[in-house]
């Protein structure tokens, strides 16, 4: 306590001081929070209002709270379950399809040795920097000719593998201590049970940030999931409530209702893995 | 206890085992670990780049296609089409990377000063945005820009300004202000439709969070001795930020635009959503959000013009690939502070 003290005395002129300016910095940063926050805020405000009141802007607030709009936007916003059903069903095996194949691939990748290694290391390297739109007509194109439109495979067969994924994945495996895999080896262990056993449990971080970001990918992906469904019961739920908005008598509060469904998921993945979320971007800086 | 029993055995066995010169086992099962990634990957992401070089030199149905050369380079490049979207998505470039920039550094400034408590919480508020899927926020923004009962024109009648047509508007802004003002302006001044700005300013909203959690991770590389030695030297406040803050992110920042550049040539999903929202056509009023990928994607869905639209997306690749490879020279060289 007393060697801190040593320091120039405090005065309550300088307390003050601080204190206003930290009171403002306070203040901008709660601003910015809402401006953040101020859509989510009107989204749920709108979705439980009545049709007549939701188009009145001047009442900010329902003056009865309908919370029947979720039920009847879960009922009669397309095929809204189906919607999500599809979304979370695709995403899902996304994500299986993903970390499978990257665990597989990032493994060898890190830790074994076969000719040409490095050289197909740099062509899936180089796979990155080629932009989704290139691929896009090419793979509607083959995906009809498979017949795969309006087919579940359509929307996760082409995304089960991810070269960001193994690039993620392979830094992570290099990480871990050779001794670990030398003592593994001499004991008898294959490769394979060395990775299911010592290296999938040590590299949950970056599984679960690999994980994530294919989950959030899949999720939200629209362009593709447009081109390659036509029946509505086919659709994920960001297309379907795209197409939703188009329909005749749209009503804006239970569109905003199943907009709000349809953002749940997300945001309890979000709050739950929140750190994941960030670290993830601050590290490696995608952009969806 | 396990380890210290594995290493142990590893230190016996060192001793009995003669030391041979390590020769290269090659694993052959290697190539069984990556072949499922790899047939993937080269079916859908590395063998169609070829097959999109062989589409856009053709024309006509799928499956049908006729050989046309070059002419849908020729018909992108010559025509005015290809180049208005190009602005256009160099206009929505202009129009947000400089706000979610600034936004994004002023608030990771704020968030780092050393006092703040709560970061973590007003960081994963600043970032919600972004994590929330475009179509839905692309959804709500629409309805706030909505001309009759959007709160944006509520706010413009409570200020008692005139309320505006937002998403409807293909006016461009620099017209809007003229006509208000009572000036004639010639129309290269007319400037980007106050549609598009709409639209930008929902990607300010969307990207900043974005931008703050990058900003804020290149704020804890600088080396916190650098702030003291120059406090020692009586440096403070706007000083320290411009001398040591602003060159020492220069790398972050330069990342930062490339990333933007490259997400505005991709824009697609929240102006799709938005166009769709205001009952426009893709790209509208009147081809005023038509960005690239837009027009890209018009070209392909509505008007089922494959060879052209892929001739558009290799054109759009490549500007993009520009970018990219910019990007990693860049950096490879290290800003200059």
């Amino acid at each position: 306590m007393a060697w801190t003290t040593v320091k120039r005395p405090v005065t309550s002129v300088d307390r003050l001081k601080s204190l206003t300016g930290q009171t403002a910095i306070y203040a901008i940063l709660t601003l910015g929070a809402l401006w953040a926050l101020f859509p989510f805020a009107w989204m749920v405000l709108t979705s439980l209002k009545g049709y007549t009141e939701a188009y009145a802007v001047e009442t900010f607030l329902p003056t009865r709270w309908l919370f029947s709009n979720y039920i009847d936007a879960w009922n009669t916003v397309g095929h809204f379950p189906r919607y999500f059903a599809n979304t979370l069903f695709i995403a899902l095996c996304t994500v299986a399809g993903v970390l499978t194949t990257s665990t597989l691939a990032a493994y060898a990748f890190a830790r074994m040795d076969f000719p040409g290694r490095d050289a197909l290391f740099m062509v899936l390297l180089a796979t990155m920097m080629i932009p989704f739109e290139v691929t896009l007509i090419p793979n509607f194109i083959l995906v009809r000719n498979l017949k795969w439109v309006d087919n579940y495979a359509a929307l996760i067969i082409p995304w089960i593998a991810s070269a960001f994924s193994i690039f993620l994945l392979r830094q992570f495996f290099k990480s871990i201590p050779q001794e670990l895999f030398d003592a593994a080896v001499i004991d008898g262990c294959s490769h394979l049970r060395f990775l299911l056993t010592i290296v999938v449990p040590l590299s949950r971080p970056a599984l679960i940030t690999s994980g994530l970001f294919t989950f959030l990918a899949s999720w939200n992906s629209l362009m593709w999931a447009i081109l390659v469904t036509n029946k509505p019961e086919m659709r994920p739920i960001q297309v379907g409530m795209a197409a939703f908005i188009g329909e005749a008598g749209t009503q804006v509060q239970l569109l905003l209702a199943a907009v709000t469904i349809s953002v749940i998921p997300v945001v309890l993945l979000y709050l739950v893995l929140q750190r994941w979320f960030i670290e993830g971007i601050a590290t490696v800086g995608i952009r969806g | 206890m396990p380890q210290s029993a594995t290493t142990a055995r590893i230190a016996a066995r060192m001793d009995v085992l003669p030391r041979a010169p390590t020769r290269r086992r090659i694993q052959w099962s290697g190539y069984l670990y990556i072949l499922p990634a790899f047939v993937i990957i080269a079916t859908f992401h590395f063998i169609p780049v070829f097959y999109a070089i062989y589409i856009s030199l053709h024309k006509g149905a799928i499956n049908k296609f006729v050989f046309t050369g070059f002419d849908h380079y020729l018909r992108a490049l010559g025509g005015e089409e290809f180049w208005n979207a190009l602005i256009t998505t160099f206009m929505y470039a202009g129009l947000t990377m400089p706000f979610t920039i600034a936004l994004g550094l002023f608030f990771a400034y704020l968030l780092y000063q050393p006092f703040v408590k709560a970061r973590g919480l007003f960081r994963a508020i600043f970032f919600l945005p972004y994590v929330v899927s475009t179509v839905g926020s692309s959804i709500i923004w629409a309805w706030i820009f909505d001309p009759r009962s959007g709160l944006a024109n509520w706010l413009l009648r409570a200020f008692g300004l005139q309320p505006l047509r937002w998403l409807i508007e293909p006016s461009g802004i620099g017209e809007l202000l003229a006509k208000n003002m009572g000036w004639t302006i010639p129309t290269w001044a007319s400037g980007p439709s106050l549609a598009l700005v709409a639209i930008s300013i929902f990607s300010i909203w969307q990207a900043m969070g974005y931008d703050i959690v990058i900003f804020l991770a290149g704020l804890t590389n600088i080396p916190s001795e650098l702030y003291e030695a120059a406090r020692i030297d009586g440096a403070s406040g706007w000083t320290l930020f411009r001398h040591i803050t602003v060159p020492l992110l220069a790398p972050t920042t330069f990342f930062v635009v490339v990333i933007s550049v490259i997400g505005s040539l991709q824009s697609f999903n929240h102006i799709f959503t938005m166009n769709h929202a205001a009952a426009q056509s893709l790209g509208g009023p009147l081809g005023s959000t038509s960005t690239l990928t837009v027009y890209m994607f018009d070209q392909l869905y509505t008007h089922a013009n494959y060879g052209y639209a892929t001739a558009i997306a290799i054109l759009l690749s490549l500007i993009i690939l520009a970018f990219t490879l910019f990007n990693f020279r860049f950096l490879g060289r290290r800003v200059q502070y």
